[in-house]
């Protein structure tokens, strides 16, 4: 009965959607205003009813409801109730509702927090919003129904793949998902601008904090990803420039240049048919890298819905949304007229060299990524090659390297015209003390790569080049410290949102580099009693023994850490057999620091007492995620900026714009 | 109309092309390099325990013969042992290419298993398997009189790939 409800409430979300793309979208064109009107009740029932899809599913869920097949192909009662919720979204079917559903959100966000747009223009972003919950509903419908009964219904289910059945993988499609639909925010806003034939500063401002809060999460979603490969997959890997991998970061790379060109929209009404490419762009990017996900076009580890028909509907799709949107732009896009001038050297001018580095960068993952798939159609499947990190690391970090050495310049530049000899002079510290860690990186780890001696130099100008821009603003220790603190209290958060993020970036480059170039592994059989010594430390390897768990039997092993003998820690991996559905897993046992995890993996014994052991030492790894982390901040201050807020009353001149230490 | 703002579509409708005809191929094909082309020359020694060993030379004496590359440490080539025990027993030439193989290990498996074939070459450091392109075991090659490799099969065989595969290959092969 319930699951007949989800279904029932999902067609008749369809049927809003179809009304919500229409109607509002010509109550616009035509001047109706009660057609206008429509649009944001029709965006809350949206919510509604898909809301009403999605907890019956959950309910399905949560009491393991075996006659939905859906629940009965992804689902086992002996599963801890965190991955029955989970597994909602842990398969083909239940992901799409998670999409609707989060579609579903930020069109309602709109309705309750776009007061300070124009209506007209309002009813045209919830139109589009409407047309694309009309395919993706369309999709589930027609091709991927997760309530469809079966009958009879099995006892028991076939279970979750126990890869996914870990906290870190539980939550990363949502904040995943929650990136790529919040780029559909600033998608819609970008067809909705032109369709109305204009973009003004006011777009920018209106764009900003739905595509800075769609990066937040897509950030949080990427690194929570990666972490989840770091000790799930047993090797201690983050990052495998997988199909998939980078079907979240090319959305991301985007996302990235249009949060950056939009504030030049919003300050300098300049660089405006860039801006709205970009927005095309980057949803479009987060729709391609559902379709590669979805359709299994590209093959890969992620790849759970691999069936060509449900391909072809999305590559309809994606015509149709992008195909369209993009000929929308050819034919609007020039008369777009830019209104401020600047020089090269400007804040401008280096915020288009952000936007130019990171397409470029994009360009390029895309391009590895895609590659293969090119070849293969164009030779009619005779060529297969893979692409592999080799490529990505030589083509992608290149470009990268400059946007760090670029990001601590740039926000010393003023608007319009700057002076790069100025701007270079301010950083002197920042020069000097990148120098003094290049050197010291260089004495301790003499053997290490040179490249990772420059990393570290760059990571260091950027973190202490983010930091002065913030005390030359405050004047620390230019003036008087009452004076310093009341500049630091009036600062706005968006500023302070800036430095916390690009100090972010100087700290995953500095997880990067360690975890790279100066790891230390070793490989090995083990007897218990056994001790090896790494990175200074001695590990001592106890034996094995098996242990029990709710849906699986593990073997665990033990190792006592010691350094310079006094005791560290044990660390205990193991090795997984699940039952349902038969599958082994490791667990690594890591001992994070903040110079670097101990990591320790054991697997298969070879029969006579011994086990193959693994044992790394990852400096700095945990960096990585930390600095991730610190760029989300970074972007959550900024979103609570005032002139960010959402739902702000809409006022003539925002008093922070008066004050001039508060022009960003 | 400028060009410059026409140049997103157009690059969006050529991804589209590829796309679209990336999902009328099957991801799972691999396609085989050596395809239609003499099989590499080599000379193997027998597996331990046995008298005859592989050589190219055995590959090219006029009869058509299948090729399987197999190892004890293979769980599929386990499953698809039965298969080529009967397939040799209608008469066809079936030579061993023992890949990568412990010597007494790869006895014993035949010991107890069964041994369904004439030759069997024990490739010890799985040189030989390279020039044949060999991916990983269990692979099958259907191999003509003349040495041309017709036909190739990756992973574990079923009665369906024998029927529908590997016979249709081997009449080619006679032809």
């Amino acid at each position: 009965m319930i699951a007949e409800v989800g279904h029932y409430a999902l067609l008749l979300a369809l049927a809003l959607a179809l009304v919500q793309a229409t109607l509002p979208q010509i109550g616009a064109w035509r001047g109706v205003a009660s057609w206008v009107a429509l649009a944001p009740p029709a965006a809350l029932a949206q919510l509604l009813f898909v809301a009403v899809a999605f907890a019956a599913l959950m309910a399905g869920y949560v009491t393991s409801d075996f006659s939905i097949s859906n629940v009965a192909a992804n689902s086992h009662t002996a599963k801890p109730l965190l991955y029955k919720v989970a597994g909602v979204w842990g398969n083909h079917e239940g992901s799409l509702i998670l999409w609707v559903l989060i579609l579903a959100l930020f069109g309602a966000a709109v309705s309750v927090f776009g007061a300070n747009l124009p209506p007209s223009f309002r009813a045209r972003v919830l139109s589009i919003q409407g047309a694309i919950a009309v395919g993706f509903l369309l999709f589930t419908v027609a091709s991927s129904n997760p309530f469809e009964r079966l009958d009879p219904a099995p006892f028991e289910g076939n279970g979750l793949n126990p890869l996914l059945q870990d906290p870190g993988l539980a939550f990363h499609p949502p904040f995943l998902y929650l990136g790529y639909v919040g780029f559909s925010m600033a998608f819609a806003f970008a067809i909705a601008a032109l369709l109305e034939g204009r973009v003004e500063p006011t777009w920018g401002r209106w764009v900003r904090p739905w595509t800075l809060a769609a990066w937040c999460a897509l950030t949080l979603g990427i690194a929570l990803g990666s972490w989840w490969a770091y000790y799930e997959l047993g090797w201690g890997g983050f990052w495998f420039w997988d199909p998939v991998e980078n079907a979240s970061f090319m959305p991301w790379l985007a996302g990235t240049a249009l949060l950056h060109s939009a504030i030049v929209v919003e300050k300098r009404d300049t660089l405006k048919s860039w801006t709205i490419l970009l927005a095309i762009i980057t949803f479009s990017l987060s729709l391609l890298g559902t379709f590669l996900v979805r359709s299994g076009v590209l093959t890969s580890v992620h790849a759970f819905a691999t069936d060509p028909a449900r391909g072809v509907f999305i590559l309809g799709f994606l015509l149709f949304v992008i195909g369209g949107s993009l000929a929308l732009y050819a034919v609007r896009a020039p008369a777009l007229k830019g209104g401020g001038l600047f020089a090269p050297i400007s804040r401008e001018g280096s915020l288009v060299l952000n936007n130019l580095l990171l397409a470029t960068a994009c360009a390029t993952v895309f391009l590895g990524t895609l590659y293969p798939l090119f070849l293969d159609a164009v030779s009619g499947g005779e060529t297969k090659v893979s692409v592999g990190p080799p490529y990505f690391n030589g083509t992608f970090l290149p470009i990268m390297a400059p946007v760090a050495a670029a990001m601590a310049v740039g926000p010393f530049l003023p608007w319009k015209r700057g002076d790069l000899a100025g701007a270079l002079g301010r950083l002197k510290a920042a020069f000097a003390i990148a120098i003094g860690i290049g050197l010291l990186t260089w004495a301790w780890q003499s053997d290490g790569p040179v490249w990772a001696i420059l990393a570290s130099a760059l990571a260091a100008w950027l973190f202490v080049g983010a930091l002065t821009e913030l005390a030359e603003r405050i004047k620390l220790g230019r003036a008087p410290l009452a004076e310093t603190l009341r500049r630091a209290r009036h600062l706005p958060r968006a500023a302070y949102g800036m430095t916390i993020a690009h100090a972010g970036v100087a700290v995953v480059i500095v997880g990067l580099t360690g975890a790279t170039s100066w790891q230390s592994e070793k490989l090995q059989i083990m007897r218990a009693g056994e001790t090896v010594a790494l990175a200074g430390y001695e590990l001592r390897f106890e034996g094995v023994r098996p242990v029990p768990g709710p849906n699986y039997d593990a073997m665990r092993g033990r190792f006592t850490v010691s350094r310079g003998g006094r005791p560290v820690t044990p660390l205990e991996p193991e090795t997984r057999v699940y039952t349902d559905p038969p599958m082994d897993t490791t667990e690594a046992a890591i001992r994070p620091t903040v110079t670097g995890d101990l990591y320790a993996v054991v697997g298969d014994g070879d029969g006579a007492g011994g086990f193959a052991t693994r044992l790394y030492y990852k400096p700095f790894v945990h960096w990585i995620w930390l600095g991730a982390g610190i760029m989300m901040v970074g972007g959550l201050i900024s979103l609570t900026d005032r002139r960010h807020r959402v739902g702000a009353p809409a006022r003539p001149p925002a008093p922070a714009r008066l004050e001039p230490a508060a022009a960003e | 109309m400028h060009l410059r703002f026409v140049l997103p579509l157009v690059a969006f409708v050529l991804l589209a092309g590829a796309l679209g005809v990336g999902l009328t191929l099957d991801p799972r094909i691999i396609p085989s390099a050596m395809k239609g082309k003499s099989v590499p020359d080599f000379a193997l020694p027998p597996v331990a325990g046995r008298t005859l060993g592989l050589a190219s030379t055995d590959l090219r004496d006029g009869e058509a013969t299948v090729v399987n590359v197999f190892a004890s440490w293979c769980v599929p080539c386990r499953v698809e042992h039965p298969l080529l025990v009967q397939l040799a027993r209608q008469g066809i030439a079936v030579h061993g290419l023992n890949y990568k193989d412990a010597p007494e290990r790869a006895s014993n498996w035949l010991d107890t298993l069964g041994d369904p074939f004439r030759r069997t070459g024990a490739d010890l450091d799985g040189r030989v398997s390279i020039d044949w392109g060999v991916y990983g075991v269990p692979e099958t090659f259907v191999v003509s009189g003349e040495g041309t490799i017709v036909e190739k099969h990756v992973g574990p065989l079923s009665p369906e790939d024998i029927a529908g595969k590997i016979v249709p290959a081997l009449e080619r092969a006679r032809r």
